[in-house]
């Protein structure tokens, strides 16, 4: 029943993410590694190509998910899944109840949930930099460490911080991947032609 | 034209304009809506700003859905939403037919070593703006620091515990820390 799967899961992480396309990326990693539906790199690469692509991080992620679990009808029920959630609660907000968000228990839900998904994507991003840099995705792991990545990442965040202070500014996300292709190619190169 | 056909369209290219999710979209739909079309005023675009933000789901669904309800009912959110959807589903398709080979070739395996690094930096960074976002209240740090460390401890110990349950926990921590403040008030009154 994967499609049903497709499209429970998918809902589910509708459902519940607060915050936007990251908001949904503790929730969606989760998803596929326990279905064993990508790997870890898999998963990391597509969240690079959802984030170079047009349209919403969370329909292009449930779209490639679906797709590779269950070609068309696969791809078609997961994006269902993970938007319909928000359409039904938007329709009952607009239709119905207008201020819904201006309940004392619904703000108040809302503000406990917040620090929740903040931590939630600083802890993804935490365990993914664990696996990727040193190897470490569980305590029986033993460390190896992944010294281009490190040094990219570095240098990524030297740029940040530099471009920030200059010019006040983030350098777009796509740039950023454009960049770190570049430097994984050359750092590649450099790495094999030593070895 | 009809108002349902010029949604359908002034969304579905605004889902091919758009990189980068929800929040670059919002830019476009004021200019669309608010400045161009003059289909909403400026106050309820922003109402639908907070709306989006703070309901589960896309930001870009959501005010697809929402927009299009205001200005056309059901069937004007409807179409606004998959209109929205369209074009990235189509992309994405055939992207995915191609991918695991495009996976293989040497070079693109190299650039990826540097863009899985870029993937850790932008999902901290998104995490560290939305943590600027956050009153910084006694309430809050505890429940970051303790979201936090759990989920880093469960993952790497291989403990199950699905981040759907932090949230609704969370929320109702909230709604309870919430419901003791009114209670203490009351208390105070009398």
């Amino acid at each position: 029943m994967i499609y049903f799967q497709l499209f429970w899961q998918f809902f589910k992480i509708g459902a519940v993410s607060f915050g936007g396309g990251y908001g949904m990326i503790s929730l969606i990693r989760e998803t596929v590694l326990d279905n064993q539906w990508l790997t870890e790199s898999e998963l990391m690469a597509f969240i690079a190509v959802s984030e170079s692509t047009p349209g919403p991080l969370a329909v292009n992620m449930a779209t490639f998910i679906g797709a590779s679990q269950g070609g068309v009808p696969g791809a078609f029920l997961a994006t269902l899944g993970v938007i319909s959630p928000a359409f039904f609660i938007i329709l009952v907000i607009v239709a119905c109840i207008r201020n819904l968000l201006k309940y004392p228990g619904v703000k108040a839900f809302l503000a406990g949930a917040r620090p929740c998904v903040a931590a939630l994507i600083l802890a993804t991003a935490v365990t993914m930099g664990l696996s990727a840099f040193l190897g470490i995705g569980q305590t029986a792991d033993s460390l190896n460490i992944d010294y281009v990545g490190l040094f990219i990442f570095f240098i990524l965040v030297g740029i940040d911080i530099v471009a920030r202070k200059a010019k006040r500014k983030k350098i777009s996300p796509i740039r950023m991947i454009l960049l770190s292709a570049c430097l994984g190619i050359l750092c590649n190169l450099v790495t094999h032609s030593f070895a | 034209m009809n108002k349902i056909t010029i949604l359908f369209l002034t969304f579905f290219k605004i889902g091919i304009f758009t990189f980068g999710g929800g929040y670059a979209m919002i830019a476009l739909l004021k200019n669309e809506f608010v400045s161009k079309k003059q289909w909403l005023t400026n106050e309820m675009f922003l109402d639908m700003v907070a709306i989006a933000e703070s309901t589960p789901g896309p930001v870009a669904i959501n005010s697809a859905t929402y927009i299009g309800y205001h200005i056309a009912g059901f069937r004007g959110a409807l179409a606004a939403t998959c209109a929205v959807c369209m074009p990235s589903f189509a992309i994405i398709y055939i992207i995915s037919l191609y991918f695991e080979r495009f996976l293989k070739l040497t070079y693109v395996q190299y650039a990826f070593d540097g863009i899985q690094a870029c993937v850790v930096y932008l999902i901290l960074s998104a995490a560290i703006q939305m943590l600027k976002e956050v009153p910084k209240t006694f309430m809050n740090r505890a429940i970051f620091g303790t979201v936090f460390l759990a989920m880093i401890l469960f993952s790497l110990f291989a403990i199950h515990f699905s981040a759907v349950f932090y949230i609704l926990i969370c929320g109702m921590i909230g709604v309870g820390a919430h419901g003791i403040k009114i209670i203490f008030r009351e208390k105070h009154k009398k």
